[in-house]
């Protein structure tokens, strides 16, 4: 807040005490032509007379220590301006120390959860609640509420995993986050003509129908630049997030205009490191979930 | 008397316009209409008192907990999504109001508000510690000694004593009092459970004890709109001026004919033992709270001096000219049968409560998925409320038929427990769905088939041309 700013506030907020004082000082008693207490004040309501009634002399009080409170209030408390109150109070403090105390209440919860096993937590329910509580604050704005992921973001409830699917893998994952990078390969598979034909050859290799001629083009293609990274027979590398490309799980679809477009114009995933914004414990917890909704029978 | 203004004039001739309360010295008395309100005192504080040790099952059987916002009573758990049954229940209450004020004024006042009730008591720790009127005056008035120390000591100990229990009882509607007690003894409350207890015993001490009458004169709404309930028919403590005027002293052989006197002795008793300090001779004052103090002690002078009672009584503004009281008018009868309709269709609905709730949420981030089979899939996330005091499996299904739904079998939810349920509502994309189509979510007790609940949502999917919108 500029000076300015801090002054008027200030100033208007004081003014504004001041003058209640100054008006509950100036209303204590009757004015001059005034009826005293208890009589008339004029008027006919249906024959009933409004009388000028005194109120007791604690109301009076009452409206006193309102104000004193106010002043009170604005030395202890922000509230004139830039003026941060001698308690030296923020709502940042108060929301800090909130979480602090919920996380010394939570932490031998999760401690205890955190000492075992993945798979093991997976197989508590107490644990799987928690951990699909996580889920749903965290992860279902990308991978959905049912974890089912959509377009660019992977399916968490079946067998295909980029990344890997071990409990370790899952969690590493979660924790530091993912980078995976296929770069644009359009001039280097022949442009144009070669996306269709390496398209068709890797439509093949989950067993999908392709034209045969065009699918052998681009096996030699595919053979001399993909494998690279995907691996002679094309099932992938977990090490650095390429996908198998036998399973029949696509990432970004399984057309042959979605694969044409990620060979034309490349596939950045990007799986933000959550390590710090949940805390070792709590990942333990959500990677535990994870696991478990494509190993339901906790084996 | 109607005000205790002592006004005096200051230096510059203006007048205070808040004047110092004066105390009211209450003369102890009995007679018909006491005893109902002693008997009154005794049911209501009992009830009050006994609430919070009853058991139900394995908890405490009126239960407010207001941390985890669930508030038991017997059988029966209300959550903040029941509060509708909580205005219900005030609506039957001023209709109650409406209609006990209408036929016999302040009753409530009188004989049921817990101001009353507990002020009731808490004069009677004075008239034990400080003795009568007269006694309790000469002693305000005397210098300080130890006898008055003492007196004023053993009262306000005694105000606190019962304020404090009071006050625990209060608290122990919304903490279990079974734990509150030894936790209170052990010091081991927290900083707003201090407080909380604090102020619920030093709010009846002030109240019973400093504040009283001016609680209904100054602070309680309820006490000046009842006034507006008054019609000529409604029976109210009156003085019968036409029988008791010209007031005057006189000995009980005086033939009050001859002395051209009414039956009024001016005795003021019925003064001393009004606890707002009004004459209820000046007619019909706001400040009457009905507690037929008045009466009892005037019928008493009546019996002494061989006169009827009745001088002042409960009685109507038709009856006092002769006519005769009609209790059964259209007002009366109105506020009767809303009453009634009223509390029939609170048990009605109550006895036909779903103790069960869903809120559907569908998912923000992605409005449809294509699954590799060629299907549109939307994902909702049903929350499933337990408000019963019993654990249950619950069951979905989803509305049209085209629409499948991949869900467990049943949901298990714990008594009083909330379950998040992912669901995905799948559907062809061929023949292309509308872009936005209804659906209905049913949801039902695995025991109870037959409390389904419906809620409706919408089914997204791609804009296709041709599709029906």
């Amino acid at each position: 807040m500029s000076f300015g700013w801090s002054l008027y506030v200030t100033v208007l907020t004081l003014a504004s005490i001041f003058a209640c004082f100054g008006l509950l000082v100036w209303a204590r008693t009757t004015r001059a032509g005034e009826p005293a207490p208890n009589e008339a004040l004029g008027g006919d309501f249906d024959g009933i007379d409004e009388l000028n009634t005194p109120l007791p002399r604690w109301w009076l009080l009452l409206f006193a220590g309102t104000i004193v409170f106010s002043l009170g209030y604005l030395v202890l408390y922000p509230g004139l301006g830039s003026f941060r109150g001698v308690l030296g109070w923020t709502s940042l403090g108060e929301h800090d120390a909130d979480v602090a105390t919920a996380q010394a209440h939570y932490a031998p919860l999760y401690a205890r959860y955190a000492a075992q096993p993945l798979p093991e937590v997976a197989r508590d329910p107490h644990a799987r609640a928690i951990g699909q509580r996580i889920f749903a604050n965290t992860c279902a704005t990308c991978h959905g509420s049912d974890a089912g992921g959509g377009v660019g973001y992977p399916n968490l409830t079946d067998a295909a995993w980029i990344w890997g699917g071990k409990p370790e893998e899952i969690e590493k994952t979660i924790l530091e986050g993912r980078t995976a990078v296929m770069p644009p390969f359009a001039p280097a598979i022949g442009g144009e003509e070669g996306i269709p034909a390496v398209a068709a050859y890797v439509l093949s290799l989950s067993g999908r129908p392709v034209d045969p001629a065009l699918a052998k083009a681009g096996e030699t293609k595919f053979k001399s630049i993909c494998i690279a990274c995907h691996g002679m027979e094309g099932k992938g590398n977990p090490g650095m997030g390429a996908p198998d490309l036998t399973d029949g799980d696509w990432l970004y679809g399984g057309t042959e205009t979605a694969i044409a477009d990620g060979l034309r114009h490349g596939r950045a995933g990007k799986m933000p490191a959550h390590g710090e914004l949940l805390g070792p414990d709590r990942v333990h917890l959500v990677a535990a979930y994870v696991w478990s909704l494509s190993h339901t029978d906790g084996e | 008397m109607s005000s205790p203004c002592a006004a005096a004039t200051g230096t510059d001739g203006r007048i205070p316009l808040y004047a110092k309360r004066e105390t009211i010295y209450q003369k102890e008395v009995m007679g018909w209409f006491q005893r109902l309100r002693a008997a009154a005192l005794f049911v209501l504080a009992g009830v009050f008192l006994i609430g919070p040790w009853l058991s139900w099952g394995e908890r405490q059987a009126v239960w407010f907990d207001v941390p985890a916002r669930r508030f038991h009573l017997f059988g029966l758990t209300f959550w903040p999504q029941d509060f509708i049954y909580l205005s219900w229940l005030l609506i039957i209450a001023a209709f109650s109001l409406f209609f006990f004020t209408t036929i016999a004024g302040r009753l409530w006042c009188g004989y049921a508000c817990p101001q009353t009730v507990w002020t009731k008591l808490f004069m009677w720790i004075e008239w034990l510690t400080e003795g009568d009127r007269n006694q309790r005056m000469r002693l305000d008035r005397t210098a300080w000694s130890t006898g008055k120390v003492g007196r004023k000591l053993a009262k306000h100990a005694l105000w606190l004593a019962v304020a404090c229990v009071v006050g625990t009882t209060f608290v122990g509607y919304f903490l279990p009092i079974r734990t509150l007690l030894p936790r209170i003894g052990a010091l081991e409350l927290g900083g707003a459970e201090w407080i909380f207890l604090a102020v619920a015993c030093l709010a009846l001490y002030a109240d019973a004890g400093w504040m009283r009458e001016q609680v209904c004169k100054y602070v309680c709404p309820y006490a000046r709109f009842q006034g507006a309930m008054f019609d000529t028919a409604t029976l109210t403590i009156f003085y019968d001026r036409a029988r008791g005027e010209p007031r005057g002293h006189r000995s009980r052989t005086t033939d009050p004919a001859a002395a051209n006197l009414g039956a009024c002795i001016d005795c003021n008793l019925c003064v001393q033992v009004c606890p707002t300090g009004i004459d209820i001779r000046n007619g019909t004052q706001y400040e009457c709270i009905g507690c037929a103090a008045c009466v009892d002690v005037c019928d008493r002078v009546m019996d002494d001096m061989g006169y009827a009672r009745g001088l002042v009584r409960y009685a109507t503004e038709e009856s006092l000219a002769g006519l005769p009281v009609r209790v059964l008018r259209p007002r009366v009868l109105a506020y009767g049968a809303m009453l009634v309709v009223m509390s029939t269709l609170f048990v009605w609905a109550l006895a036909g409560r779903v103790p069960f709730a869903v809120d559907v949420l569908r998912d923000r981030a992605r409005l449809y998925r294509l699954t590799s089979e060629g299907a549109i899939e939307n994902v909702y996330t049903l929350k499933i409320m337990n408000k019963d005091q019993q654990p249950h499996a619950y069951r979905i299904a989803v509305e049209p038929a085209a629409f499948a739904l991949t869900v467990p079998d049943t949901i298990e939810v714990p008594a009083g427990g909330i379950v998040d349920v992912p669901v995905r509502v799948r559907v062809a994309a061929e023949p292309p769905p509308p872009a936005s189509a209804p659906v209905s979510f049913s949801i039902w007790p695995a025991d109870a088939p037959e409390r389904v609940l419906h809620e409706p949502s919408r089914f997204l999917a791609p804009r296709t041309p041709g599709a029906p919108s």
